[in-house]
Parts: structure tokens; sequence; C-alpha cells
């Protein structure tokens, strides 16, 4: 049999039998679906684009229109100079940045220890991790909360990026590539008298790359766009430790000098949230489809 | 020379077992030492730390005050009103949710499969909203269904002669509205999975079924669906799981209202230990909500597991 032919095969069949439709047909249908569906999945984001540059009047025209009379950059003059969305851009910047870093060294090197390097306790300890990756968040959500404000790190960086950063799953994920490796490798640089972080550091982990890059890839994702943690660490009033999505929910609830939401202004807040995740999807796509091969779902 | 003195082994041990002895123990501690810290002070003494929380009265900025109440809190919990109309907010939710976003998910990548031309453009469009933060799309969909002047109803209005709802405003419409948003925005995830369970079922067993005579409706029902049924199983508990734990777009969209219709588990958690400081009944309540979890995963791991075993043999 043929592994090549689709599902739905492209000339009419001649059938006597009923409830056999010209699949030509059904394929067009299909395709007119798809595009409606799709269709609706970009229009709130076009839409949210073409609102930003309106006016706050404009952005409630009835009936609705799509574009704006003129572009009103200034929406996005008054986030960076009048609200502090730069700053919120540069707290996400550094708590992405950071954490997105600091799991990749901190899960790559336990993985090291748990797939190439033997010592005592070693199973017990990685069964331990695998548990903890079970438990779900709401359990663990208050008391690290409660042990973050001992450390008196509430409204702090630190208390922002260290509690992500003993991730499972990225050691579980690092621990399946390392062991993918040839020991041939380890053992000739054994001999050659290299230290167990330069095997670590110049063999490993260039040769897992492409796992590094989906955990970043996800990673980056997962911290940039996380709201509860950074919504528990920052308090109300404090303007200045924001991340960007945790200052667009405040700025939607309402900005001084406003009478009622200015709409335009949020929509604008929405694209500056939205813009990196979207470029780094762009760019980094085939790290995304292989993120959900490796969660091994195949069938 | 009696056999006392001989320390020595009389066998060298050869080049391979000193290699892999005790080697590198210390190596193996410097290594996993910064992670296990980690997870020990963020994950292993907050879980041990939260039991400890949900038998202690714990409503201080002092933990030495809080005095141990035993199940006091649980029991609490379970006489709370407000709980019980959370837990049944949160089941709504779930039900509306994972069995719509599956099939939906589902019908489209059944006909994306297809080979139609531009796959890639399709998925990575249907994938958009899913790579999007919570936030920014609660906040343009706040927008787009504002009852007045909003997108949704102006559209209804001039397309339909249609008077929309306000959509987020009455009580008995802002789940669903909620669901839609989160179905809206989760779609692609899940028709990217069911799109490689479908590219795995062998294209004989399609073959067979025509040639056997099955209509195309008969041929996903008797071929397709069976052969889906682990990623069925993996959608479905991931589903209930996530259902069960938003929290987002509630906190953005209706902050639990209107009039409670949309207060789910872990926003009414949040309101006890944030807004209330009651963090030992908090605590005590998502224990619960993680027992409800955990069964509900067990009972459906139990019955896919029976299911696949019949199909697969």
């Amino acid at each position: 049999m043929s592994a090549t032919r689709s599902l739905a095969p492209t000339a009419p069949r001649k059938r006597l039998r009923p409830g056999r439709i010209v699949t030509g047909s059904v394929r067009l249908l299909g395709l007119a679906l798809l595009t409606a569906l799709a269709l609706s999945m970009m229009i709130p984001f076009l839409w949210m684009m073409a609102t930003s540059l309106k006016t706050n009047a404009e952005a409630f025209t009835v009936p609705p229109t799509f574009l704006p009379t003129q572009f009103r950059w200034e929406n996005y003059e008054f986030l960076f100079t009048r609200a502090p969305f730069g700053r919120y851009l540069i707290n996400s910047l550094i708590v992405t940045g950071t954490t997105v870093f600091g799991q990749l060294l901190v899960c790559s090197m336990a993985a090291y220890a748990f797939a190439r390097l033997s010592w005592m306790g070693r199973d017990s300890i990685f069964i331990a991790y695998l548990a903890t990756m079970m438990i779900p968040f709401q359990v663990t959500l208050i008391p690290t909360y409660l042990i973050v404000r001992s450390f008196g790190w509430l409204d702090t960086y630190w208390g922002l990026i260290v509690p992500g950063l003993g991730s499972a799953y990225g050691v579980f994920l690092l621990r399946q590539s390392f062991l993918a490796v040839p020991r041939d490798l380890q053992d000739a640089a054994r001999i050659d008298g290299a230290s167990e972080w330069q095997i670590y550091w110049r063999i490993f982990m260039p040769l897992v790359s492409p796992t590094l890059a989906t955990l970043g890839v996800f990673t980056f994702m997962g911290t940039w766009t996380d709201l509860l943690w950074p919504l528990l660490v920052v308090s109300g009033g404090n303007r200045d430790m924001r991340t960007l999505e945790l200052g667009l929910a405040y700025f939607q609830a309402g900005f001084p000098g406003w009478f009622q939401t200015n709409w335009p202004q949020v929509m604008a807040g929405a694209l500056v949230v939205l813009a990196p995740v979207v470029l780094v999807y762009i760019l980094a796509q085939r790290y995304f489809v292989r993120g959900i091969n490796l969660t091994g779902i195949k069938g | 020379m009696t056999s006392a003195t001989v320390r020595l082994p009389l066998v060298r041990p050869s080049l391979w077992r000193r290699f892999w002895s005790r080697w590198n123990e210390k190596e193996g501690y410097v290594f996993i030492l910064p992670s296990l810290i980690l997870l020990l002070v963020f994950t292993f003494a907050p879980l041990v730390f939260s039991l400890y929380l949900s038998l202690h009265r714990w409503t201080v900025p002092s933990p030495l005050d809080a005095p141990y109440v035993g199940t006091a809190n649980y029991e609490f919990v379970l006489e709370d009103r407000f709980f019980w109309r959370a837990m049944r907010n949160s089941m709504y939710y779930a039900v509306l949710a994972v069995p719509v976003g599956m099939a939906v998910s589902l019908a489209i990548a059944v006909i994306l499969n297809q080979r139609l031309p531009g796959v890639n453009i399709f998925r990575a469009l249907f994938f958009l909203p899913v790579i999007s933060s919570w936030v920014a799309v609660s906040v343009i969909w706040l927008y787009l269904l504002e009852p007045q002047t909003g997108l949704i109803n102006q559209f209804l209005l001039n397309a339909f002669k249609l008077r929309g709802p306000n959509w987020l405003g009455d009580p008995s419409l802002a789940m669903i509205t909620v669901v839609m948003v989160a179905t809206w925005k989760n779609m692609g995830f899940s028709m990217v999975i069911w799109l490689a369970g479908l590219q795995g079922i062998p294209l004989d067993l399609y073959d067979a079924a025509e040639v056997d005579g099955a209509s195309r409706w008969q041929q996903f029902r008797y071929v397709t669906l069976p052969m889906l049924a682990p990623t069925t199983a993996f959608l479905s508990i991931t589903g209930v799981i996530g259902a069960l734990q938003v929290f987002t777009p509630i906190w953005v969209m209706t902050k639990g209202g209107p009039i409670g219709a949309t207060d789910v588990i872990v926003y009414r958690i949040f309101v006890k230990a944030f807004q209330e400081f009651n963090f030992g009944v908090a605590a005590a309540m998502s224990w619960l909500l993680f027992v409800v979890i955990f069964t509900l995963t067990v009972a459906q791991l139990f019955y896919q597991k029976r299911h696949i075993e019949r199909t697969f043999g």
C-alpha cells in the first residue's frame, strides 16, 4: 500500500453507493472553513493593532471603522513617556533574560550530574525530582510567597527570578538529551585528563544545543507571560518593579489622568507585550514543534 | 609473612573499574547543588510548609503566633458556601471548556490533515493566540466584547440586526464568555497535538475500511477515533488539570464577578490569601483542590487505560 496517498483523493470516484460526495468539493469546503477560522484567529490581533493608532473617540465610533483616520503614534509615545512601560519593559527583560540563562545553566548542570556522573543517592534523588513535577502550582504558591517574603525579597528582582530557576522539568528534558550522547566522547576526554566541568561545558553542552534552545524558548515564553507570580511578589502600589504583563493589567484597570479607559493606549500596550513573544515565535518556530514532540504524546 | 599484613588486593583493579568507581562523587554533588538547593527551598519546603499552614490559624505576619488548629481550616472550607460556589464554577468551566475545545480543535486538525495547501501557514496562525500572553489577550477581548460599542456586538447589530448581550456583565453568560475566549486561545495547541496523533495513523487502515465499504463518517468513527485514543487521553487529562487551575483571564476580565459567576477555585484561593490574608484557610483550599485534581486524573487514567487496552489489545 502506498503511504503517499492522502486521505482524500483528488479525482471524484465512480461510485454507485450513496453517501459518497464528490471529494473535490469537500476539500474546498474544508479550505473555506479553515480560512474562516484562521481569520477569526487573526482579526482580534489586527483589530488591536488598528485600534492602537486611533483616538479614544475613534475607537468607539458606531458603526466601527477599521482604519484610523490618522495614525496616532503618540499613543505609543504616551506609553513610554507618561506611563512607565519603559520601566516595565526593562523589568521584563531583566527577569526573563536572567531566568532563561539561569535555568539553562542550573538545569543542565543537574542534568549532567544525573546523566553522566555517578554519585551516591543519584537515582533516588532523581525520582524525587520527577515527583515534584506532579505538584500543581497552587499548593506551593502561598508558602513560596511567605518564604520569599521572609527573605525580604518582595518587590525585588531576586523574588521575581530565583523561585523560577529550579525547574525539574528542565532537568528531566536535558537529562534525556545528555543520555543520548555517546559515552566514548566522555571516556576519551577523561583519558585526556579533562575535568568534569570541561567535559560538561565544552563537549556536552554544544551537543545538546537544540534541546537547550527548545528549553530556552519555552522558558522565555513562560516567564515573559507569567502574571500570577509577579502579581504576588510586587505589591500593588509599586509601579517600578512590575513586569510588562502585570503593568498592562494594572494599566487597563486605570491610569491617573484618564476619565475612562483609554482603549487605544491599552491596545498599544498589548502590542508592546505581544511583540517580543511573537518575534521569538516566528524566529524559533521549529523549537516549538520540537518542544511539543518532546513531551512524547505522538500516538 | 602472614596474610594479616597484606593490605593491597591481590589483583590490581582494571582501568575500567578505576574510572567508574566513586571518582566523580565530588563533582556529582557540585553539579547538582544549585538545582537541588533551589528545589529544596522553593518546591519541597513550600510543599511541607503548605501542609503545616493548612493546620494552623495563620492570619498574622509572624509565624510564631499561629496556633495549631488541626482540621479546623478544612472544616471551615467545607462549610464555606463561597468555596462550594467556586468549586461549582470551576467544574462548570471544565465541563464546558474541555470537550468543546477538544472537539473544535479535532475538527480543524482533521481538515488540516487533508494535505491542503498552506498547512504551515494555517498552523502558525492558529498557534498565534496560544503563545500570546493571557493579559494581552484578555485585554483585547475586553475591548471587543464591550456591550455597546465593542466589535462583536457592533458586528451582530450591523450584519444580523441582533442586539448582542452583555457578554461579561451578565451572570448567566459570563462564564460561557470566558470559556469562549479560553477556547479561542488554546485551540491551536490542542490542534497541533491532534495533528501529531492523526499523522500517526497508518493509512492502510483507511484503505481497508474503504474496501469494506465504510463511508467517510464511518471511517472517522471506527478508524480515526479509536486510533486517537492515547491523544484523547492526554488532551482530556491535561485539559481538566488546566481548566481547574485557570486564573489570569478571570482576574483580568471579570475579577470573579459578576456576582461571583466566574469565581473559580484558584481565584478564591488568591482572594483568601492575598486580600483576606487568611493563609491557613487558603492553604487548606489549595490542598482540597489538589485532591480533586488528583482524583479526577487517576480516574481518567484508569478509564483511558482500560479503553486503550480494549482498542489496541
